[in-house]
């Protein structure tokens, strides 16, 4: 990799406006869901105006030298009057504490949601009347040019945000539009080919959050945008619009669904038992789509688990509605390929979907309240109770799921009966 | 004795309970979709929003507010292992 950055220097980015970050390319694992083949930067930028500089992020602690070496290179601690945080995880905040030591005149910008995050990441006593909370279209002056703010949560954290340099047509992103590729060479077209990286962390980072990545989108994009600087990666000043586009493709739905609705049975099955529940459940949820006579109204779907990796049923289950899973109990547990599948829905939003569970059990039956427990923890809605038949399902379970089935398509179809019950009813 | 009526959206089932009853003590046992960590009002898990009905709830403690303030909980909205339902109906989701 050509070193084309010197250890004690900043890089020009814009007229006034200064990288200077830190490299980590031997880094393998980044918060523990990412690989990272190329090592990561942590990028951080020094903003001159005529009354000041403003420092836009910091870099992980154990960088903090080569970052002050590089700030030292381009401003005196005494100039700089404005410290912007856009996200506060702790690879972008790891200098601040001694930033706010060296710069005692400087004031920290971060946004609302951030504020009470610091206290929880810093000694309260480090920034004491020093924060100004900011939200979309607050601003900041340096005199001759100003910084401009743009409230955009959750990605990834509730606090992140990105800061506008109107003056420059240079958004400073956060974590928003970077990706983990370490090169000293740092711009977008002279940097190797990092695409694969661009995607591999919108997937990792960003997808859980893609909601919040359209309305962020929607504040971007009128933006005269020249330069994109964000927090990890290669500086996109080549067609900055081009990542913005691929951020918009990826936060869109796949193939549009030729029904209103979607309703997915997983199962996996060792003698049969949970499969024919499966087949029933799927069979209930049928027919309550058949009774409300409307065409494309719901689609109803079975899977075999055992026939698939679990990340095409993570794609399937994104944009899907609800997910009834049948597990045998094995063990008093549910069996791992419904756990692998289980624990791979953090990388979706799955909140408010509709859940539900069944199998069979040859003596305690813990798989169903499991994973019902575990549907609710990721926030989706069971209000249907689940059903576990012993060893050899009857003809009356498997009524029960045909009901089970039934009443999730009801519900889901917002035909369900209100249910009223004394307290003094319930066990 | 005076009864409250709490309706849990998610799932869509309401419930008559005696006032004074936490929300906790109901959801649960209807299956309703509220999660649970702490139970004693200090992790947040079992933020709540109140959908309508807000008024019949007891006032949150000093605790409880707390609570909600440094989790940037929005109005409206409560800690269910707290929420005391007074009377009237109230309607409720998790947060």
């Amino acid at each position: 990799m050509p070193a084309a950055v010197r250890p004690d220097e900043g890089v020009v980015v814009a007229p006034g406006v200064h990288w200077i970050g830190a490299l980590d390319p031997g880094l393998r694992s980044f918060d523990i869901i990412l690989r990272t083949a190329n090592g990561t930067s942590y990028n951080a930028y020094a903003v001159r105006g005529s009354a000041g500089v403003a420092v836009i992020d910091t870099v992980k602690e154990n960088f903090s030298a080569t970052f002050f070496a590089r700030l030292e290179a381009v401003a005196d601690y005494a100039e700089i009057t404005t410290i912007v945080l856009n996200h506060l995880e702790p690879d972008h905040s790891g200098a601040l504490p001694e930033l706010l030591r060296r710069a005692p005149q400087a004031r920290l910008y971060v946004s609302h949601q951030a504020r009470p995050m610091l206290k929880g990441l810093f000694n309260p006593a480090e920034f004491a009347g020093r924060i100004t909370a900011v939200g979309t279209g607050d601003t900041v002056s340096l005199g001759d040019r100003e910084l401009e703010f743009f409230n955009t949560p959750y990605l990834h954290w509730p606090d992140t945000q990105c800061t506008w340099l109107a003056a420059e047509g240079l958004l400073f992103s956060g974590d928003f539009l970077g990706c983990h590729y370490c090169d000293a060479r740092l711009f977008n077209d002279a940097v190797g080919d990092f695409r694969f990286s661009f995607d591999y962390y919108y997937g990792h980072i960003m997808r859980p959050f893609r909601a919040h990545v359209r309305q962020a989108l929607d504040l971007i994009e009128p933006l005269p945008l020249l330069t994109i600087a964000p927090a990890h990666g290669p500086i996109l000043r080549d067609d900055p619009r081009d990542y913005v586009r691929r951020y918009r493709a990826l936060s869109k739905s796949g193939l549009h669904n030729t029904t209103a609705k979607t309703l997915l049975v997983f199962y996996i099955s060792a003698y049969g038992a949970t499969r024919r529940m499966a087949e029933a459940v799927a069979a209930g949820a049928e027919s309550a789509a058949a009774e409300g006579g409307g065409a494309g109204e719901l689609r109803v779907s079975l899977y075999d688990i055992e026939g698939s990796e679990p990340q095409p049923f993570v794609d399937l289950i994104e944009e899907a509605d609800a997910l009834i899973f049948g597990s045998p109990t094995i063990n008093g547990d549910a069996v791992k390929p419904v756990w692998d599948l289980l624990s791979s829905l953090t990388m979706v939003d799955v909140k408010g979907k509709l859940g539900a569970a069944f199998g069979s059990y040859g003596w305690s039956g813990e798989a169903v309240p499991m994973i019902e427990d575990r549907l609710r923890r990721l926030k989706l809605r069971v209000p249907v109770p689940g059903v576990k038949a012993r060893l050899a399902p009857t003809d009356d379970e498997f009524a029960a799921c045909r009901r089970l089935g039934r009443e999730a398509a009801l519900h889901l179809l917002g035909r369900a009966e209100a249910r009223v019950i004394d307290m003094a009813a319930l066990a | 004795m005076p009864k409250a009526t709490v309706t849990f959206q998610d799932i869509g089932v309401s419930v008559t309970v005696p006032a004074g009853t936490r929300l906790i003590e109901v959801s649960e046992k209807v299956g309703a979709g509220i999660t649970y960590g702490c139970r004693e009002g200090e992790c947040c898990t079992c933020l709540t929003k109140i959908v309508s009905g807000h008024e019949h709830l007891a006032a949150p403690s000093v605790l409880e507010d707390q609570v909600l303030k440094d989790n940037l909980a929005p109005r409206h909205h409560r800690l269910a292992c707290q929420a005391q339902l007074l009377g009237g109906t109230i309607v409720v989701k998790p947060a």
